[in-house]
């Protein structure tokens, strides 16, 4: 088993992307979604592709680590594009065949769907998780939401419990790693029968696994609260986040895409779609 | 020079879960002098780690008193505030390396116990680039701790102590799932942090070798103090070792050995060579006399 695991999907760089403060990217992801679902007619949606066009070349993340991650959606779009196409009804009839009936609407509508999708995945992924580290997210998502603390939501809480739940994962992992040898050497049949039968094999891996980790569970409490933890309160951070300049460009940059699309929608001609 | 540990008649039990209690430290009273350098030996379940956690009040004795540095821990009037202040001067390093790192990043892990005293951004700062630099982890600053070794781990978890500035650290087994490259790294570490920076550690181990660098040596035996003294008094009571269940180091179980043949060796010599210089002359002087 390969001991070297790539804990989400981050992708090693050092774009501007990479760079941006995880908030202000969170913020700039909400934007984007949102731009996104502004776009309503030919041009805006010209827009939108020279858009997420841009993200990928300014990311310099490699086209085909990016196909890879659309591969579980074709199911999705496929299903949207026939849906569409079959189903919505418009004044342009296109085809005709007993009581199907294809009008041009549907087909617009169906590619447009596809683009939105498709962008909305690209758009998501660019800026957080192929340019984010998850410690980074956590971070930024603690800074963002703390002023939900006052309402007594325990924000540092949860992203402590990230923080260590992402910091053991690939230490269990190394452990099942273990203990699955160890099963095997006492010979365990693990690979093997049906479903049911390789359900019942991971009995005796999970329950050693557990245990473990209910001990290491207790050891690190210990160790924290010898390393003086006692919550949120009166804790500082070391690495601060700042704002730059930078970020708030990076932000502005979709609010402007956004005010751009809107005025696309009102005054270019073209197909416009019903939402 | 003070003590700055102090305990006297102290005693903590616990129940096992057949509802057997278990006296795990029974009547301690010791005196520990800042900057010392203590070993404390002892077989499994002699109540030696139980002792350490009472330290720092992880865990709360039953009866007797602890004062650190003069100020008594187990007073009915100590705050949290005091409990936490105690934990930061009385450091501790555990045995599994895995189990003691919070953070993703080595230098975020460090930075954890500063961070949670609430020290100003710059100051954790400069705090974590010296202790990474004190147990030589600077180079590994942005590493994932998951790939580090063993012994690294380690340092990574003693420059988290550091960091918190500490004025004794205790090192429950510290050394015990390490391999021997990582247990020497380790202590060459602990053996420079008292020596040149003057922090007292309490060093709990079953490694004889290592409770000979010790400036002083406590053997502990149901929950008791079995013997107290320098490493040299200490090891050379073999006997004594032996019946608590102990090893000694091998350079004195080896002159040990010869003297019950009918040579008459030094016991406290615990390097190698020394050793095996004094054996040989011994021998030759045997062969000599005896021919």
């Amino acid at each position: 088993m390969a001991l070297d695991i790539s804990i989400g999907q981050y992708f090693e760089g050092s774009s501007v992307i990479h760079k941006a403060d995880p908030r202000v990217k969170l913020i700039s992801v909400i934007l984007y979604i949102t731009v996104i679902f502004l776009a309503k007619n030919m041009f805006s949606f010209a827009l939108l592709i020279l858009s997420a066009i841009a993200l990928i070349i300014i990311s310099r993340i490699p086209i085909k680590i990016i196909t890879k991650g659309m591969k579980p959606l074709i199911l999705i779009l496929v299903f949207t594009a026939i849906l569409n196409i079959f189903w919505l009804q418009g004044d342009t009839l296109v085809f005709e065949f007993g009581i199907i009936h294809i009008y041009l609407e549907g087909i617009m509508t169906a590619i447009f769907m596809i683009i939105r999708i498709t962008i909305l995945l690209i758009g998501t992924s660019v800026i957080l998780t192929y340019t984010t580290t998850p410690i980074a997210l956590t971070d930024g998502l603690e800074q963002l939401l703390e002023p939900l603390k006052k309402t007594k939501l325990p924000v540092h809480e949860f992203s402590m419990m990230m923080t260590i739940a992402l910091r053991f994962i690939p230490t269990l992992i190394e452990e099942t790693d273990k203990i699955m040898n160890a099963q095997k050497a006492r010979g365990a049949d693990i690979g093997s029968g049906g479903i049911m039968q390789r359900a019942k094999a991971l009995i005796p891996i999970l329950i050693p696994l557990f245990i473990s980790a209910f001990r290491r569970a207790d050891e690190l409490s210990t160790a924290m609260e010898c390393r003086c933890y006692r919550g949120g309160e009166g804790r500082t951070r070391m690495s601060k986040l700042k704002l730059r300049a930078g970020d708030v460009v990076f932000a502005g940059t979709f609010i402007v895409l956004g005010a751009l699309i809107i005025i696309i929608n009102i005054y270019a001609p073209g197909f416009n779609l019903a939402y | 020079m003070s003590a700055i540990i102090k305990t006297e008649h102290l005693c903590y039990s616990y129940h096992t879960e057949e509802n057997k209690k278990v006296q795990a430290v029974n009547d301690v009273s010791i005196e520990i002098e800042e900057g010392q350098f203590v070993a404390i030996l002892g077989h499994n379940g002699s109540g030696k780690s139980t002792f350490a956690k009472l330290l720092n009040m992880i865990l709360t004795p039953e009866s007797g008193k602890i004062f650190i540095d003069g100020k008594e821990l187990t007073s009915p009037d100590i705050t949290e505030d005091d409990i936490y202040d105690i934990r930061r001067q009385i450091g501790m390093v555990f045995q599994n390396p895995d189990n003691q790192i919070v953070a993703t990043i080595v230098e975020e892990d460090v930075a954890f116990g500063p961070e949670n005293l609430g020290i100003p951004s710059d100051e954790i700062r400069k705090r974590v680039d010296n202790a990474l630099e004190t147990v030589g982890m600077k180079k590994y600053a942005r590493h994932a701790p998951h790939k580090l070794s063993g012994g690294q781990k380690q340092r990574v978890a003693i420059a988290g102590i550091i960091a918190m500035m500490p004025r004794c650290i205790i090192f429950d087994e510290s050394t015990a799932m390490l391999d021997p490259l990582g247990r020497r790294e380790v202590m060459d570490t602990i053996e420079r942090l008292n020596r040149k920076d003057g922090k007292t550690v309490l060093h709990i181990t079953h490694y004889m070798g290592e409770a000979t660098r010790a400036d002083r040596v406590i053997v502990m035996r149901h929950g008791s103090v079995y013997m107290d003294g320098t490493p040299k008094e200490i090891f050379t009571r073999v006997d004594e070792l032996w019946e608590a269940g102990l090893e000694v180091p091998q350079t004195t179980e080896f002159m040990h050995g010869l003297n019950e043949l009918g040579l008459s060796l030094p016991l406290d010599i615990f390097e190698t060579e020394p050793c095996a210089e004094k054996s040989a002359e011994a021998i030759l002087k045997w062969i000599s006399d005896h021919k």
